[in-house]
């Protein structure tokens, strides 16, 4: 995993609520056996439209969409199924972190595993954010802070342990493998 | 000196702390039970190859093949190669994984292969007590049995894969309260989509659920599968029921359950289980049996839901709630029973079990479905399938002019082929309607076995009660 600091990037944003995982990639993309090339299918059904064309209405496909890293979406974000494929295809796209009220739990701990950042923010922030898209923002994971284009930082909460992850870009299989004595020292006492 | 009073979720978690959590760290959390399937584990499995590692306890896994699979009799068991290409190369590559890696297969021909949330109850492996993982977010169906059972990413299918163990933080506990008796009619999954649409479907985020109060001790084990399988669609990882006889009595006869003095051991165990008098849960809702009425979703999200005698509700000038309906070619206020519909699917982890089955024949028998829709009976393991056939409901379905197929997630989530077409009204007995789950741009409507099978006698949305 890449380490994760600082990010400074404009917004695209999808006011909706609740987008789930179905959404995020339909569950007839989840064909693969790699990790990768799933960028292309990221929000499938609300890209394309039913020729395959690219929808000029869509946030993501609008001229000043192009290049932005941080996604901004509405309450409990990244909902339903547990498939990883999610913050995959969010990263194979180009997106880097998504900024909501409220991020499902399940697609947060697979985004923290891909160096995919996900920043929960009160209501004022995310309001003000939706209503501005194409802000220019920065997030520290340090600090752990989001900084509007105001100058003012938002915190944003981040466990300890995820945060050493981010900024070390260290996955937490090497953490567990170097558990291995206190694993075979439980499965002895059982 | 007397212990602190503890939930059911605290003492299986505290009982599985390989290390507790710290100001620095998750907990590492050992795992007994890690179930694969064929679409969420080859990134896992490829990413253990690329270490040189291998698989901790192998005899701590089990894995299926239920997700893309086809239901075709034909394709399931020879005379036709499978259709989808991509699920075949799934297929061939769990069964090449598993050879590999030393895990137990049941593949696709295997008698007791099915939906993985089906066949690990149902052959005893599920256990009161138990930690229990599957990269799939229904793996909360387990804690029907009193496991602590919850959905993971493949990442961490690798982790267990490779040290038995996950790093998690403690979630928080919600106890949902349910008294009262259901009323005729009213089913285990308009009891848990009742419960959706009370919490919402994030307000159960970051807790485990315990189910508890007499209604709930009194619900079979099936049913208690059925109410469990649907906690994700209120946020929660996990829900829970404390074991009792009906969980005893549902184990003594499976095939991979501790067996004789085994089995009185494992019992002694199973029955301190139980949330302690006076244990704290972080957050506690009541619910009334006896207020609800069958339920059906209208929406593209589990929480949309309402009585199936109800009308659409209106949300003001949500652009959010006005989308959903668009998507759903529904309008505020317009009445949800008589919506005609186009496909009825019986199926899905949820509501493809036995019982499921039995109580959607029980509608059926000596009635057709109506012109011009496709039904589709799918039961949840093949398992079930045999015993369904041995009972003769599979002849029922068939003369109702529904399709009877071999076991899987089918129409669930339409990976496999099993499609709603764009546009078609679906009434479907699994968990969730969001947009595009069962084919682009088909409309799905959540409901029990026994609305589906009344739906589809009628050819629009029915009241089961107005048919028995
Ligand atoms: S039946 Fe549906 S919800 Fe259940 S495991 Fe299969 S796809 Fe997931």
């Amino acid at each position: 995993m890449e380490p994760f600091t600082t990010l400074r990037s404009r917004t695209v944003v999808l006011p909706a609520a609740n987008i789930d995982t179905d959404q995020i990639i339909p569950a007839r993309y989840l064909t693969t056996t790699t990790r990768t090339g799933l960028g292309g299918n990221l929000f499938a059904d609300w890209r394309y439209d039913a020729q395959g064309a690219p929808r000029a209405d869509f946030a993501l496909n609008r001229p000043e969409a192009q290049g932005c890293s941080i996604l901004v979406a509405g309450r409990n974000f990244g909902c339903g199924s547990s498939r990883e494929h999610a913050p995959w295809a969010l990263y194979d796209y180009g997106l880097r972190a998504v900024v909501s009220t409220q991020i499902a739990d399940i697609f947060r701990s697979n985004a923290l595993k891909n160096g995919f950042l996900p920043v929960v923010v009160d209501e004022p922030t995310s309001a003000w954010l939706i209503a501005h898209p194409g802000a220019d923002i920065a997030l520290d994971v340090a600090a752990g802070t989001l900084t509007l284009p105001s100058g003012a930082a938002v915190e944003f909460p981040l466990e300890a342990f995820a945060r050493h992850c981010l900024l070390h870009g260290v996955d937490e299989l090497g953490y567990l493998l170097a558990r291995g004595e206190e694993i075979t020292a439980y499965e002895r006492r059982r | 000196m007397a212990s602190t009073p503890q939930t059911l979720f605290e003492k299986v978690w505290r009982a599985h702390e390989v290390s507790p959590e710290s100001a620095a760290t998750p907990a590492v959390l050992y795992i007994d039970l890690h179930l694969l399937h064929e679409v969420t584990s080859p990134q896992a499995f490829a990413l253990l190859r690329e270490r040189g590692i291998s698989v901790r306890r192998p005899e701590r896994a089990l894995a299926t093949m239920d997700h893309s699979i086809p239901t075709l009799t034909a394709q399931v068991f020879g005379g036709a190669p499978i259709a989808i290409d991509s699920a075949a190369r799934q297929v061939r590559e769990l069964e090449a994984n598993c050879a590999e890696f030393g895990v137990e297969l049941l593949g696709l021909q295997h008698a007791q292969r099915g939906i993985v949330h089906v066949i690990g109850p149902e052959l005893g492996l599920t256990q009161p007590g138990k930690t229990i993982v599957c990269g799939d977010s229904h793996t909360s169906t387990h804690g029907a049995l009193g496991a602590l059972a919850f959905g993971i990413g493949t990442t961490e299918v690798a982790h267990v894969l490779a040290t038995q163990c996950l790093l998690q933080s403690k979630p928080r506990t919600l106890g949902v309260n349910v008294h009262g008796r259901l009323r005729p009619g009213v089913t285990a999954k308009d009891l848990i989509l009742a419960i959706i649409g009370r919490l919402g479907i994030a307000g159960g985020t970051g807790h485990v659920i315990e189910y508890r109060g007499e209604t709930v001790r009194g619900l079979d084990m099936e049913e208690r599968l059925t109410v469990c399988n649907m906690s994700i669609e209120a946020g929660a990882r996990a829900g829970m029921i404390a074991p009792d006889e009906t969980t005893f009595d549902y184990l003594a006869r499976r095939p991979r359950a501790p067996q004789g003095a085994a089995f009185e051991r494992a019992l002694d165990e199973w029955r301190r289980l139980p949330t302690d008098t006076g244990a704290r849960f972080d957050r506690e809702v009541d619910f009334d049996a006896a207020a609800i009425e069958p339920m059906i979703t209208y929406g593209t999200n589990p929480g949309m839901v309402i009585p199936i005698g109800g009308s659409v509700p209106a949300h003001g000038d949500d652009p959010a709630f006005a989308q959903a309906l668009a998507y759903m070619g529904l309008t505020p206020g317009a009445a949800i029973k008589d919506q005609p519909v186009n496909v009825v699917f019986i199926g899905s982890c949820t509501n493809a079990r036995l019982s499921d089955l039995r109580s959607a024949a029980a509608v059926l028998r000596g009635r057709h479905v109506a012109p011009g829709i496709t039904m589709l009976v799918v039961p949840g393991s093949q398992d079930v399938k045999r015993q369904a056939e041995a009972e003769g409901l599979h002849q029922v379905f068939l003369d109702a002019g529904a399709q009877w197929r071999e076991s899987g997630c089918s129409m669930c989530l339409g990976m496999n082929g099993d499609l709603v077409g764009a546009g078609q009204y679906a009434i479907s007995t699994s968990n969730r309607n969001f947009e595009g789950r069962q084919g682009k741009g088909a409309r799905t409507l959540l409901a029990s076995p026994v609305t589906a099978a009344a739906s589809a006698v009628r050819g629009r949305v029915t009241d089961p009660r107005e048919l028995t």
